[in-house]
């Protein structure tokens, strides 16, 4: 027998996958603002963050409206308390690409500090690890939420490995100061990106498997 | 998600706006821009000298469940029972003010054919002492129908969600069914007769969770061709099956309101204790 709400789970999760893409669409065009010198690009992002805000009241309030109204239960109810968690991870990945596509616009207005590698290399991982939390709610794979948590430190490495080597350009060059430290911002908004897609990638274990590997070091009989 | 940017639909609003409804009379519409089943205004109740319903006024919308919630003597079954006077097979009773179907006044109407038009199901399973065909096949008959009764049984069936489970014993007494299908039964019967209202008087009290998921999904099933009004003591049932919540105290309707806004950010601080648990 289908209850009558498993239409309203349904739909809830349509809403946040497409709220999910657009966060996703929102990195993509926002990193390219920064590595092709795209004001356009960057303005782009500018304009389309309310989309993605106002998919997060609407989520909110459909959970709220779930929850006061459907008495969920186990499944059920790790699914929307997940789903209100994602909900939020996603708005501040929207915020994250904003952040990114400000520093763009002023990025612009200075030559290139120097040739971009690590920062496409980090903006892909991030951008494909966003990817697989997502595809993990989706297919409800514990493995491939798990990977996304494993990639995490890769992209933590990078943004060290890019504050390191702007920081070396800074001290030899005091006209790139402006610009190098946009991008160090950039890279530290891309690490949040990433951090967000783990924050993800958690809850879709929670929601699968109903334990919560956000903190290890806690003991759960203590807390 | 398999792309980068899935083309995905945007399919619909955020919740549909809530109408912040008062507890004033007179009448409440909790719906918004619904077409009216039945409109109460201003109705005052009497058993005897006890003052039961005092000023009721609300609206039942077309096509949706209308919960009527509250602790128990608050008049919300003396409430359902006057909508189609089903008060008047009690003596010394007494109802000022007027109650409207289609704009008709139940007062005015038959009241047989009221009550074909306005059938109701009761807490406690009633099955006639009949085979399962005969007691959806009674009010067809008494009222006369035209076509196929076999027909017109099995559609009723059907639509109670109970025909793949008797369409092989349809000669068997009523009572050799579960509770949960003398329930459904019992709504078949009153679905045969086509009402355009149907009174649910607090229809899943006395069965178990499993069959009163199954009353409830039927409730969503009726909704398209039928308006429905339903008594529960059971507050999460209101919420999971109604569009629209009535609650009531000491015969006084406090607050009617959008289901979705009654459970969340109810108007009234006395609903407010009532569904958090705090009194009733």
């Amino acid at each position: 027998m289908e209850r009558h709400f498993e239409r309203d789970l349904e739909e809830l999760k349509e809403r946040l996958l497409w709220m999910g893409s657009l966060a996703e669409r929102a990195v993509h065009q926002a990193v390219h603002s920064v590595l092709d010198a795209d004001e356009k690009l960057a303005q782009t992002v500018l304009r389309e963050e309310n989309a993605i805000n106002e998919l997060q009241i609407e989520i909110d309030d459909r959970v709220v409206q779930l929850l006061a109204l459907q008495q969920l239960m186990a499944a059920d109810l790790r699914f929307v308390l997940a789903i209100a968690r994602i909900n939020n991870d996603l708005e501040r990945i929207g915020d994250q690409a904003v952040n990114i596509a400000h520093s763009a616009t002023r990025i612009v207005r200075h030559p290139r500090v120097k040739p971009y590698v690590d920062l496409p290399r980090m903006g892909e991982l991030a951008e494909k690890m966003m990817r697989d939390s997502l595809d993990s709610l989706v297919r409800r794979d514990i493995e491939l939420a798990r990977s996304v948590l494993a990639r995490d430190d890769q992209v933590d490495q990078l943004r060290d490995q890019i504050f390191r080597e702007l920081l070396s350009y800074m001290m030899g060059d005091s006209s790139v100061v402006f610009p190098a430290f946009e991008l160090i911002l950039v890279a530290k908004n891309l690490e949040r990106v990433a951090d967000h897609a783990t924050n993800v990638a958690e809850d879709v274990i929670y929601m699968v498997a109903g334990s919560d590997v956000r903190h290890p070091a806690v003991d759960r009989n203590t807390a | 998600m398999s792309s980068a940017f899935p083309l995905m639909a945007n399919s619909g609003a955020a919740a549909s706006s809530t109408a912040k409804v008062t507890a004033q009379n007179p009448a409440m519409s909790a719906s918004g821009a619904n077409t009216l089943r039945m409109k109460v205004t201003k109705l005052d109740f009497f058993y005897g000298k006890h003052h039961a319903l005092h000023n009721v006024s609300l609206e039942v919308a077309t096509n949706k469940v209308t919960a009527l919630i509250g602790p128990s003597g608050c008049g919300k079954s003396t409430l359902l029972r006057t909508l189609n006077r089903m008060h008047e097979t009690l003596r010394h009773t007494r109802l000022e003010g007027e109650i409207t179907l289609d704009g008709v006044n139940i007062l005015t109407l038959d009241v047989t054919k009221l009550r074909r038009l306005v059938g109701m199901v009761f807490q406690k399973p009633n099955p006639f002492p009949k085979s399962i065909y005969d007691n959806v096949a009674y009010g067809l008959r008494i009222n006369g129908h035209a076509g196929r009764l076999d027909d017109a049984v099995e559609k009723s069936l059907r639509r109670a969600a109970l025909w793949d489970e008797v369409k092989d014993k349809l000669q068997k007494s009523a009572y050799a069914l579960s509770g949960g299908q003398q329930q459904r039964l019992c709504i078949a019967r009153a679905l045969a007769v086509d009402p355009e209202v149907l009174l649910l008087d607090e229809p899943c009290s006395a069965l178990d969770p499993v069959n009163t998921a199954k009353i409830e999904e039927l409730l969503f099933e009726l909704k398209p061709t039928c308006t429905l009004v339903i008594v529960t003591h059971n507050m999460q049932q209101a919420a999971r099956v109604s569009d629209s919540t009535a609650f009531m105290l000491n015969g006084d309707l406090i607050e009617f309101s959008p289901t979705g806004h009654m459970f969340t950010t109810p108007s009234d601080p006395r609903t407010e204790a009532y569904i958090t648990g705090r009194f009733g």
